[in-house]
């Protein structure tokens, strides 16, 4: 590789010739501030937060696109630097709703970061301010434009997956981000991923809170209240309280959970396992009976909607499962209330989930029971359930170590704590679906091609019952294109089974998940940090097979009969729907 | 640009005669295409931005991001004959603000608009590269140049006998 030679501050640094002046900085260990970068994300120099003086060049240059030269001297800190930036800074504020103390981003805020470091006391320029809007129409996403610094890191994360949804409208000083026409994120064609949040630098995107109406059932004693936690959430609640990003946070947040007042709390890796039981029964009947294939995983809201959307002809191979928590929803409300006397009307399934699809999810129609009750009443992202945690006073980092509820649903293997990474839904159906075709309990089961996040698209052939099987997995909306334009374009027709996510390295770094900055994204791949925890949990569990679950198989003997059965399929499966992207009637 | 009233079928013919010069290739072909796909509708409603968005490959809200970015492009049908007052820095010294009020007093519509009969519609513009002749208005492909406000009712009694 080409290295140059630049001096940063009087430190003589030697990088690679494709670096830019913000990349070799952060190498010598100098900082330079930032507002619109986000690595690999969106680095279009617009905010020029990130000036820098560059010697013998005509005007101050934006670190974060300015390339580094054989020779060149630079200036990260120079009075004119700081002076410009501390202007720029001003200008922001001057168009920016600065209500700090009640904004959801107070406390982890880049701007307001950016104005503590900068000592701004005053902002000096005043008059008009753009017109705004609050968009909380949609189930998922919340969108305040008055808190907007038009950065474009929504934009450039939207347009990353695939979907642009999100573009900036107008011009000049009328400028906004949004959908087309501006119409609410309700009727966009938005699949509520939430990469748009985790990439805003304020509090100008936002998850609909809905902890208001989980304190309302806790303290409603008609309520009994059950809360389940998916997989990924553990992987990363602990980055809220100021904990090692990677951090394994299960037993504290399950005794965190138990303390805020809930009946009942599970693991969301119950029915993993569940699901796993009925996909793999629902892939080995398919390939029996010469069903639809490849089978397409339908656990992620978000890639759900993306297939309704913009893939629908591909809604025949989705698997018919209901996502976990979905299943867990609908088993609380059958089993769970019978087996505890409880009428299914007075208990309120709250999910915890990494998800902002989540949410919207839960309001399927699809997802409503013969007795009109919803599976799941209310969804909280891990954010929100660290507000809740923050709110009830509790010390997380000194909290015990605790599990789950154990009875009746209390167990999960290892198979249903890896969902929350790319390919873990896929390894675990390996895990069962090979072990029920051979008829053993084999020994080896970790099946390495499908983990990581190196490729956007995983592809492996495994041996299944003495048949090689091609399997394919993609994590985020952009991969799924790929793949199943592919498919379409007939240059890939032989998978079996695929695996499909939303978002870029699974649920760990689903829309709902802690908020890391951007300065903090330039020297780590959070994806994989953050599922290390989770396989980290897989390795240590004493069962690692979804099948060898016996809650599970007490289940089935007690209540539901067998896998893909009639009850089962009542249950546990759904339906989906093709949807319009930008009907006519939204912008009427 | 005379104005010629296609069917719409002519309309989607054209429009796809367009969008198979530029199909897949993105954003840099974008403005070409709503540029003709504008001389065949008159503007460039919601599912004529669809079609481009699909045919190049973008996202709708990107298409529309750029409709709305530059005042050529109109989400409004234009009237038959349409007033294009230019605001450009000469014209707007010259006075051209007191020609957009005198035409939309009396035509009884803002900027932006075009009257019930589609006959006549509004918008405004930044330089229409014909800065010697400050203050200038045009009517559809028709320039004029150095006019005073007293001169629009005229005009606009001329293509009323027209039409």
């Amino acid at each position: 590789m080409d290295m140059v030679n630049l001096t940063i501050d009087g430190v003589q640094v030697s990088v690679p010739s494709t670096y830019t002046v913000l990349e070799a900085a952060r190498e010598a260990g100098i900082k330079i501030p930032t507002l619109c970068y986000l690595k690999e994300t969106n680095q279009i120099g617009a905010c020029r937060v990130c000036l820098v003086e560059v010697e013998k060049a005509r005007a101050l240059a934006a670190a974060c696109v300015q390339p580094v030269a054989e020779g060149m001297v630079v200036h990260t800190n120079s009075p004119k630097v700081r002076a410009t930036r501390k202007n720029t800074l001003e200008m922001i504020l001057s168009d920016h709703n600065v209500d700090c103390l009640s904004c959801i981003r107070n406390g982890n805020c880049e701007l307001q970061k950016l104005a503590e470091e900068y000592g701004i006391r005053k902002v000096t320029f005043t008059g008009a301010k753009s017109s705004s809007i609050i968009d909380d129409k949609s189930f998922s996403i919340v969108r305040d434009s008055s808190k907007c610094v038009k950065c474009g890191r929504c934009v450039a994360a939207c347009k990353e997956q695939s979907i642009g949804v999100l573009s900036f409208l107008n011009r000049g000083f009328e400028t906004s981000v949004g959908p087309a026409y501006d119409i609410s994120m309700a009727d966009a064609p938005c699949i509520y991923c939430g990469q748009c949040i985790v990439s805003c630098p304020v509090g100008a995107l936002y998850e609909k809170e809905d902890t208001e109406k989980v304190w309302d059932a806790i303290n409603d004693p008609s309520k009994h209240v059950v809360m389940q936690v998916a997989p990924a959430v553990r992987a990363a609640i602990g980055e809220e309280f100021g904990l090692p990003i990677g951090t394994r946070a299960t037993g504290k947040m399950f005794a965190a959970m138990k303390r805020l007042g809930a009946d009942k709390v599970y693991d969301t890796n119950f029915a993993a396992d569940l699901t796993i039981m009925e996909e793999g029964t629902e892939l080995l009947n398919r390939i029996k009976n010469g069903g639809v294939l490849p089978m397409i995983t339908s656990c992620s809201p978000g890639w759900i909607r993306f297939c309704e959307f913009y893939f629908p002809e591909f809604i025949p191979n989705l698997s018919s499962c209901k996502s976990p928590h979905e299943m867990e929803g609908a088993i609380i409300k059958s089993y769970y209330a019978q087996k505890n006397g409880i009428d299914p009307k007075d208990i309120v399934v709250v999910s915890v989930m990494p998800c902002t699809s989540k949410k919207s999810e839960a309001a399927r129609e699809q997802l409503v029971n013969k007795d009109g009750l919803k599976d799941v009443d209310i969804v909280i992202t891990t954010r929100e359930l660290a507000r809740m945690i923050k709110e009830a006073g509790l010390n997380f980092n000194s909290l015990p170590d605790e599990g789950p509820d154990q009875d009746l649903m209390g167990e999960y293997t290892g198979a249903g704590v890896i969902f929350g990474a790319t390919g873990g839904v896929m390894e675990a159906a390996l895990r069962t679906v090979a072990d029920i075709l051979e008829d053993k309990d084999l020994p080896e089961f970790e099946y390495q091609a499908v983990r990581g996040v190196e490729a956007d698209v995983k592809e492996a052939t495994v041996t299944l019952g003495g048949k090689d099987i091609k399997v394919a997995v993609a994590h985020s909306a952009a991969a799924a294109r790929q793949l199943l334009t592919k498919i379409k374009n007939g240059e890939a027709n032989d998978y079996a089974f695929i695996e499909i996510m939303g978002c870029s390295g699974g649920c760990v770094c689903g829309g709902g998940q802690p908020i890391v900055n951007a300065q903090d994204l330039m020297d780590i791949d959070l994806r994989a940090e953050r599922a290390k925890a989770l396989y980290e949990e897989d390795s240590i569990m004493p069962q690692r097979k979804s099948h060898k679950n016996s809650q599970i198989n007490k289940l089935y003997e007690e209540f539901l009969g067998e896998p893909n059965g009639h009850l089962a399929h009542e249950l546990l499966h759904t339906t989906y729907c093709k949807r319009e992207v930008y009907p006519e009637s939204v912008i009427e | 640009m005379s104005i010629i009233k296609l069917t719409p079928e002519e309309q989607a013919t054209k429009l796809e005669a367009v969008l198979s010069k530029y199909r897949g290739q993105g954003q840099k072909a974008l403005m070409a295409s709503l540029q003709q796909a504008q001389e065949i509708y008159g503007y460039l409603p919601l599912p004529v931005q669809k079609k481009v968005a699909e045919a190049l490959e973008v996202s709708v809200a990107e298409v529309y991001g750029v409709v709305s970015f530059y005042s050529f492009f109109s989400l409004k049908p234009k009237g038959e004959y349409a007033f294009n007052v230019c605001l450009g820095t000469a014209c707007y010294v010259k006075g051209s603000q007191a020609l957009l009020d005198k035409i939309e007093d009396c035509l009884g519509i803002k900027q932006g608009d075009v009257t019930e009969d589609t006959k006549f519609s509004i918008s405004a513009c930044r330089c229409v590269g014909a800065c010697g002749l400050a203050p200038v208005v045009l009517v559809n492909d028709d320039v004029y140049g150095r006019l005073l406000p007293d001169e629009i009712p005229g005009i606009i009694a001329k293509y009323k006998e027209e039409a």
